[in-house]
C-alpha cells in the first residue's frame, strides 16, 4: 500500500533570476521540489509562512505562496497541475526548465 | 520604416539607465516588489510561472533585418534560444534574469526598440495590419498614421494612469486583418469620393471576460483632427472609467454602460472645448512622418513571372506553399510572403534564434529589409519578387518555417497558456499541437477551407478564442482543465463574438470535437466555395451542436 500524506509546501521565486524555488526544512531555498518541507499541520504552515516572509524582506525571494501537495513514498507531487508545471518546465517543452536540468523532482513528466 | 528620432533615442537612452538603477536598489533591497512592480510593468517585465517574462514593443508589427537579428541575439544570450511572437504583434522571452534585464533592455535600444508601454494602464503599442504598405486591397498605409498615435502615446502624462490597459488598432484596407473592432479604439481608413482620406472611428470593443464589438462614433474624421478626437476619448474615459473594479475598468464597459449615443455626445462635447488651431496635426508634421514609411524602390516587373510559374508545375509542395502562404501584393511581380510559424504539432509564435536569424537575412536579401510580426503569430516579408519566391520557399523550407497552413486549420492562434503565464487556468498550447496533427494532412486543411482557431488559456482572452471561427477557452473546473468551444467569431470587417455551443471538453476531447464540427460544416456546406464561417452565420449553432452532443 502506498503511504500518502497531504500537506502544504511554500513556493517562491528567487529575486535575482525568477527561477521557481521551494522552502526547506534548513530554511534555504531550493531548486528542487523533493527538497521541500511539506506542511502537516497549521503550526508548520504558520513557520514556513513566517520564514517566506523574512526571506522576502531580506530580498532573496518574491512572490511566495503556499500551494497543496502530497507526500508519496517520501517523494512530493503538487496536488494542482499548475504548480506540477512549476516543478517540472513547460508540458510542451520537456528540454527547458528543471526537468531538462535535473531538478524537478521525482514526478515527471506532467500527465493529463 | 519606423526609426528613432533624436527624442526617441534620448528617452529611450534615459529610460533604461533608469531601470539600471531601479533593478540594482530592488537587488540591493532599496526598493520593495511593492514599489518595484509597478517600475517593471512599466518596462515590460513580467512574473511569470517559471522566471521573468520581457514583452518587447514591435510598433506595428514591423522590423528591419537588423532588429530581428538582435531578437535573435536576445534569446540566444539571454533567454533559451527562442522567442514567442504573440498576438499583439510583440515578442516575448520566457526566461529573463532580472540581473541582466537592463542589458537587454540596452541591447533593445541599440537598434531602436524598446519595451515601454508593454504593460500597464496606458496606451499600449498601437497593431496593424501585417500587411500595411504592400497589400493590394490597401487605400493607404495606415503605419504613419500608427507613428503618430505612437508619438503622441508614448509617456503621455495624461494618459499614463488610465483606469485599465488602453488598446489602439489601426487598418488603411477595407478587408480588415487588424481586428479594429475588439480593440479600445479601431480606425479604419476611408476615401471619399473627392479623393480625401478620413478615418472611422470606432470605440469600446474588446475581448477578455466581457467581449464586445466596437461602436462607430465617427465615419470620417478628416485625418489632421485624429489626435485631437482621440485625446477627447481618452478624456472623456479617464473621467468616467470606472477605477473602484478592474473587471468593469475598461472604455468597452463605459460605453456600453452609459450607450454609445451618451458616450459619443460626450466625446463631441469635449472635442467642441478644443480650440481648432491646436487640434489639427500639421501637414508637414504628417509628411515627415510618412517619409519614415515610404515604400520601398520597386522595379518595375511583368505581371508574368516564368521563374515562379515554372517552379510552381514542377514542385506540389511549393504550389501548395505559393496557393496558401503567398498574398496579392499592390505592385506587378511583387507578392507578399506569409511564413506560417506554426509547422505541424508545433508551438504557434514560437521561434528559435536561428529561425529568426534566418527570416531576418531573407528579408535583407529578398523583402528590402522589412519583415512584419502578425497578430496571428506569423511572420510576414511584405515586398518579395514573385521571381524570388521560389529561393525564399527553399531556404524557409531548410529551417522548418515552410508550413503551407496559412490561414487554414493548422493555422491557430494560442497565448502561451498555463506551460508559462501565471494566470491561465488551463494550458493551450498541447491543445494547439494536438489539433494541428490532427489536421497535419495539408489536403484535408484545404478541403475545409479559411478557418481561424483561435485558443486563450484563460478568460482574458490573449488567444482570441471569441473571434475565433472556432473558438476554445481552457478553464479550470476542480483542479481539471477542460475547454470549451464556441462557434462564428469573427475579427474581420463583419466582427462577431462567438456563441458557446454547450459542455465543455477534456483535452483529449477537443481535437475529435472539432473534426466534428468540421465534418458537419462539410456535410452542409452549399458549395466548395461557402468557407466555414459563412456557412455557420447561415445554419447556425443548431447542426453543430447536434452532431457534437449527439453521443452524450
Amino acid at each position: 500500500m502506498t503511504a500518502e500524506e497531504k500537506g502544504q509546501v511554500m513556493t517562491a521565486n528567487r529575486l535575482g533570476d525568477g527561477l521557481v524555488v521551494f522552502l526547506q526544512r534548513s530554511g534555504d531555498w531550493s531548486e528542487k521540489i523533493d527538497d521541500a518541507v511539506l506542511a502537516l499541520k497549521p503550526e508548520a504552515t504558520a513557520a514556513l509562512e513566517a520564514r517566506a516572509a523574512l526571506d522576502v524582506k531580506a530580498n532573496l525571494v518574491t512572490g511566495q505562496y503556499l500551494f497543496d501537495a502530497t507526500r508519496v513514498n517520501g517523494k512530493i507531487r503538487a496536488d494542482h497541475i499548475r504548480e506540477r508545471i512549476r516543478t517540472l518546465g513547460p508540458s510542451v517543452r520537456l528540454d527547458l526548465g528543471k526537468q531538462a536540468e535535473g531538478t524537478a523532482g521525482a514526478f515527471q513528466p506532467v500527465e493529463g | 520604416m519606423y526609426r528613432y528620432d533624436e527624442f526617441d533615442a534620448k528617452f529611450v537612452s534615459e529610460r533604461t539607465a533608469q531601470f539600471r538603477d531601479q533593478a540594482n536598489r530592488r537587488l540591493s533591497g532599496e526598493l520593495t516588489e511593492d514599489e518595484f512592480r509597478p517600475l517593471r510593468l512599466m518596462n515590460g517585465l513580467y512574473l511569470q510561472l517559471h522566471a521573468y517574462m520581457l514583452r518587447v514593443a514591435i510598433p506595428y508589427g514591423t522590423l528591419s533585418g537588423k532588429q530581428m537579428r538582435q531578437l535573435a541575439m536576445i534569446a540566444d544570450k539571454y533567454d533559451k534560444g527562442y522567442g514567442h511572437f504573440t498576438t499583439r504583434q510583440n515578442i516575448q522571452y520566457n526566461w529573463i534574469k532580472l540581473e541582466e534585464t537592463a542589458d537587454i533592455l540596452q541591447a533593445l535600444a541599440d537598434v531602436e526598440m524598446h519595451a515601454i508601454q508593454t504593460s500597464g494602464n496606458c496606451i499600449r503599442n498601437v497593431t496593424t495590419d501585417h500587411w500595411a504598405g504592400a497589400a493590394a486591397d490597401e487605400l493607404d498605409d495606415p503605419r504613419p498614421i500608427g507613428e503618430l498615435i505612437r508619438q503622441w502615446s508614448s509617456l503621455h502624462p495624461e494618459f499614463s494612469f488610465l483606469p485599465r490597459k488602453f488598446k489602439i488598432a489601426i487598418t488603411g484596407a477595407p478587408h480588415d486583418r487588424a481586428a479594429v473592432k475588439v480593440h479600445d479604439i479601431g480606425l479604419r481608413l476611408h476615401k471619399n469620393a473627392a479623393g480625401q482620406i478620413g478615418w472611422e472611428v470606432m470605440v469600446g470593443g474588446g475581448q477578455g471576460r466581457t467581449p464586445m464589438i466596437a461602436q462607430t462614433v465617427r465615419d470620417f474624421l478628416p485625418q489632421n483632427e485624429l489626435i485631437a478626437y482621440l485625446e477627447a476619448i481618452m478624456r472623456v474615459y479617464n473621467l468616467y472609467g470606472r477605477r473602484d473594479n478592474k473587471y468593469k475598468a475598461r472604455i468597452k464597459i463605459l460605453v456600453h454602460e452609459i450607450g454609445a449615443e451618451k458616450f459619443k455626445a460626450e466625446v463631441e462635447a469635449e472635442y467642441a472645448k478644443h480650440p481648432a488651431q491646436q487640434t489639427q496635426v500639421e501637414e508637414a508634421e504628417l509628411a515627415r512622418i510618412a517619409k519614415y514609411f515610404a515604400a520601398p524602390k520597386f522595379e518595375k516587373m511583368s505581371r508574368f513571372a516564368p521563374h515562379f510559374e515554372e517552379h510552381r508545375r514542377a514542385n506540389p509542395d511549393f504550389a501548395a506553399w505559393a496557393r496558401n502562404n503567398l498574398a496579392a501584393h499592390a505592385k506587378e511581380g511583387y507578392t507578399i510572403v506569409n511564413i506560417s510559424l506554426k509547422p505541424e504539432g508545433g508551438i504557434p509564435g514560437d521561434a528559435t534564434g536561428e529561425q529568426m536569424r534566418v527570416m531576418a537575412e531573407l528579408a535583407e536579401r529578398y523583402s528590402h529589409d522589412e519583415l512584419r510580426v502578425s497578430h496571428a503569430q506569423n511572420i510576414v516579408l511584405p515586398h518579395v519578387k514573385l521571381e524570388d519566391a521560389y529561393v525564399v520557399w527553399q531556404e524557409l523550407k531548410k529551417h522548418d518555417l515552410a508550413a503551407a497552413n496559412y490561414g487554414l486549420a493548422g493555422d491557430i492562434i494560442a497565448c502561451p497558456g498555463m506551460d508559462y503565464c501565471s494566470l491561465a487556468t488551463a494550458r493551450s498550447i498541447p491543445v494547439s499541437m494536438a489539433i494541428s496533427r490532427k489536421f497535419g494532412d495539408l489536403a484535408k486543411q484545404e478541403d475545409y477551407g479559411p478557418l481561424k482557431i483561435n485558443i486563450s488559456g484563460c478568460i482574458n482572452a490573449c488567444g482570441h478564442h471569441h473571434v475565433g471561427h472556432i473558438g476554445i477557452l481552457g478553464l479550470d473546473k476542480k483542479g481539471e482543465e477542460y475547454f470549451q468551444i464556441t462557434l462564428g467569431g469573427s475579427s474581420s470587417e463583419n466582427a462577431s463574438i462567438g456563441t458557446i455551443l454547450g459542455p465543455g471538453f477534456s483535452a483529449e476531447e477537443v481535437p475529435d470535437a472539432i473534426e466534428t464540427i468540421l465534418n458537419t460544416y462539410v456535410k452542409l456546406r452549399e458549395s466548395k466555395n461557402e468557407d466555414f464561417l459563412t456557412a455557420y452565420r447561415r445554419v447556425g449553432p443548431k447542426p453543430f451542436k447536434e452532431a457534437l452532443y449527439a453521443a452524450a
